[in-house]
């Protein structure tokens, strides 16, 4: 398969930008943003991504979606990432979906048809420290009942306070550090004893922290098998965070476009700043740059949606790649720009801050390098 | 099964079949591959063998039409070649100048009988090319080149030298830049093909920091150059120069056979005693692996005519910047045993030798400098650059 889109690809492609930037730029971002809203994205908005096809893209055709793959998903994350889309998109269609599809058919069935409607609005909870260790998760899921009895603190719940539906890692056996004794759960939102505390973030994205206090979950709750929960987990991580490195790519192509747009413009010492070699030479370098974490991560997506065993250490590699190359982009971007990249009313610095939020999520850079020089034995 | 499977198929077998053993080790330096001509010099018996039968199939070129000694393979089925051959570490049969960049140009500029001559030769290894671009004088401001050619009817007469011409002194022809205008820079220049065997053509090797002498000062007394062997039109030179250019860079680049392994993975135990040197070698593995999938896309784009057409640029200043950087983790994993410059902790001196070899990749076919010079104006369009 060549690493560059087919035509329908290219196609979804010209339909998202041009819903994107149509539908959901900038300036709506800032009208959520200056609005205050508590969930920060339109609900409107969310039924128009249903209208599109895109809320239930991932979703097999004989459960109602459009059984697309990650390069689909990460040819409109990329489009989000562009236009600084406020959506559920990635937690619910792209990751929620990953974890629902190891789920049993009473659970996909509750929740599916809401996802592709645009109603249903999922939230990931795994976290419970500021960085990202999945392996370290402490909340217990003891048995109870028929049930479980969950335990514990979670943050970092992107669109939790909106969400519907949570999805919860939990241990039901062994320690933090281990791998073992792992178990994904779907649970209500309105769960009783579950009380949950928004947090606006520095990109105006709303996490949630989460706290169960003995929330009681019917067995039929346990997405995947008992205590063997790491490897569903992982691949509702991992489709994540090509996800997110997908959004990251269109965040630092939007801000280095715009950054060397400015630089045509701008002029001093009587002359385009972008005449200077020292301005060249770095956007130069940047471009590399991204061009480099673009292949990386299209390359991943294409191998897992083949379903080959490599995808893992070549999503960890993009995710670090993309992590590198972005924050390089928005950080040179401000700087470009001298004194106006640092205003409110101009575009750049709000690249900046979504970056720094995607960089964390599910794992930072250096995370991901770390996995990478695990996962080839050192 | 799709055609495409049943040639995967048939190409795993055949090269099953024929690849030696011996060539499926990797090759451990310059030295160490086949690089074929009028006196050439083997390793092995298995070197020469390999070269011969994959030059039969076409196979030393195998996206070459095959009238000019190519395979006449599609895109598709060339990186399937490409992906079989790296599964079973197949070595590229023959390293030649003029597969990786006179070839191109022929392809693009010649005339039908340039191509049959010329491309023949290159696919079955029998001719080794020289580059002749750079003077004293004339580096990265390639243009400014003096080395004169004085029209004399039927031929021209040559004059001048050039520098830091690889394989001077072991290749059979050089394609060589000369002026045959000197009123107009950039439309005066011709580009033309001579034997290296030719009386007034001399050749002085020089010596590098990695203690080989590689390439050689290279000086052109009253050189008669038949009219004939002139490739693309009089004056128009420039245009093929660069267009070969092009395809030097994207081989330096190392695009298509970037490095495999990891290094991290060879020092494990060093790995666990030192977070920062594992640090850096797991961020080599970031941009190795990264770098890896954009030598496939940049192929797979160009193939079908997708690629930003100065993207070799782009691919050349990250890859060899990218090869230094593993050349230099290479030598601090190695520490004073990596020191030694003949004796056994270093290998006979490889891992020293090509730690400074790689500080050329950066230099030669145009400096990184360049390459960002290049990628600003041709790629982001920069005012003035
Ligand atoms: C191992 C090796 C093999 C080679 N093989 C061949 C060969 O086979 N045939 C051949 O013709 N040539 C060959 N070369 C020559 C090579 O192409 C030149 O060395 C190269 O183009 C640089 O030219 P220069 O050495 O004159 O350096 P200069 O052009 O003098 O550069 C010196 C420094 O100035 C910088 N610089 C120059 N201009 C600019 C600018 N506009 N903006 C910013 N910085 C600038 C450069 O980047 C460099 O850092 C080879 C070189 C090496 C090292």
């Amino acid at each position: 398969m060549p690493l560059y889109y087919d035509d329908d690809q290219a196609m979804l492609r010209d339909s998202a930008s041009a819903f994107m930037k149509t539908e959901a730029p900038t300036t709506h971002f800032r009208e959520f943003r200056d609005r205050n809203c508590s969930d920060g994205f339109s609900h409107d908005l969310w039924k128009q991504f249903a209208e599109m096809g895109f809320s239930g893209m991932l979703i097999p055709e004989d459960q109602g979606g459009l059984g697309m793959g990650h390069v689909e998903a990460g040819i409109v994350l990329e489009e989000i990432g562009r236009n600084l889309s406020p959506s559920p998109f990635l937690t619910t269609s792209v990751i929620g979906v990953e974890a629902l599809k190891a789920a049993d058919a009473a659970t996909r069935g509750k929740w599916l048809p809401g996802i592709i409607a645009g109603e249903t609005v999922i939230g990931i909870a795994v976290d419970e420290g500021a960085k990202h260790r999945p392996e370290q998760i402490a909340m217990t899921a003891e048995r109870s009942g028929n049930g479980f009895r969950l335990t514990g603190k979670k943050q970092f719940v992107v669109q939790g306070a909106a969400a519907d539906l949570l999805i919860v890692a939990a241990r039901t056996a062994g320690a933090p550090g281990e791998t073992d004794g792992l178990t994904l759960f779907a649970v209500d939102k309105d769960a009783a004893h579950l009380s949950m505390e928004a947090a606006r973030l520095v990109d105006s994205s709303m996490g949630a922290h989460v706290n169960f206090d003995g929330v009681e979950v019917d067995a039929d709750a346990v997405i995947g098998d008992v205590d063997n929960g790491w490897a569903v987990l992982t691949r509702m991580l991992d489709a994540g965070r090509i996800g997110a490195a997908s959004e990251a790519i269109g965040v630092g192509a939007a801000a280095m476009d715009m950054t060397v747009d400015y630089l045509k413009q701008r002029k001093q010492f009587g002359r385009l700043i972008g005449e200077f070699q020292a301005l060249q030479h770095r956007a130069a370098h940047l471009y590399a740059e991204m061009e480099v974490a673009r292949a990386a991560v299209l390359k991943a997506q294409q191998l897992l949606d083949a379903g080959d065993p490599k995808a893992e250490l070549m999503i960890a590699v993009a995710k670090a790649k993309a992590g590198q190359a972005v924050s390089l982009a928005v950080k040179e971007g401000v700087q470009m720009h001298g004194g106006i990249g640092m205003t409110d009313e101009y575009d750049i610095g709000l690249y900046m801050k979504r970056d720094r939020a995607l960089a964390e999520f599910l794992g930072d850079a250096n995370f991901h390098a770390d996995r990478v020089a695990r996962l080839q034995g050192y | 099964m799709s055609d495409l499977e049943t040639f995967r198929a048939e190409t795993r077998v055949w090269l099953e079949a024929n690849c030696p053993p011996e060539m499926r080790e990797p090759v451990r330096d310059e030295t160490d591959a086949c690089w074929g001509g009028r006196n050439p010099t083997y390793k092995s018996p298995a070197q020469k063998l390999w070269m011969d039968r994959m030059a039969e199939k076409g196979w030393t070129v195998p996206d070459w039409p095959k009238p000019y000694g190519g395979g006449g393979l599609s895109p598709a089925e060339s990186k399937i070649l490409r992906e079989e051959m790296a599964k079973l570490g197949c070595r590229s049969p023959l390293s030649s100048f003029g597969i990786w960049m006179l070839g191109p140009a022929l392809l693009k500029f010649g005339t039908e009988a340039q191509k049959i001559h010329y491309l023949n030769q290159i696919a079955k290894g029998e001719i080794r090319w020289c580059q002749g671009y750079s003077e004293p004088g004339s580096g990265s401001d390639l243009v400014s080149l003096q080395t004169f050619g004085e029209d004399k009817g039927d031929h021209w007469i040559v004059n001048g030298q050039k520098i830091w011409t690889s394989y001077a002194d072991k290749a059979d022809w050089i394609f060589c830049l000369v002026r045959t205008d000197k009123h107009d820079k950039y439309k005066g220049i011709s580009f033309l093909l001579f034997d290296m065997a030719t009386p007034g053509v001399t050749t002085k090797p020089i010596k590098l920091i990695s203690g080989n002498s590689p390439f050689c000062e290279t000086f052109f007394d009253n050189v008669p150059v038949p009219k004939d062997q002139i490739v693309g039109e009089l004056n128009r030179g420039w245009d093929v120069a660069k267009y070969l250019l092009g395809h030097e860079r994207e081989m330096i680049s190392g695009a298509g056979n970037a490095p495999v392994g990891s290094l991290g993975a060879l020092h494990k135990e060093l790995m666990a005693q030192d977070p920062l040197l594992r640090a850096e070698m797991a961020k080599l593995d970031v941009d190795t692996l990264a770098f890896r999938a954009m030598g496939e896309k940049f192929i797979d784009e160009m193939k079908a005519g997708k690629g930003h057409p100065a993207q070799p640029n782009m691919m050349k200043y990250f890859g060899t910047e990218l090869n230094k950087r593993r050349a230099e983790l290479v030598m601090a994993a190695g520490g004073s045993d990596a020191l030694e410059w003949e004796s056994d902790g270093s290998g006979g001196g490889a891992k020293p030798r090509q730690w400074l070899r790689t500080k050329a990749n950066s230099i030669e076919g145009g400096t990184s400098e360049v390459m960002l010079n290049v990628i600003a104006k041709r790629i982001l369009d920069l005012p003035g650059a």
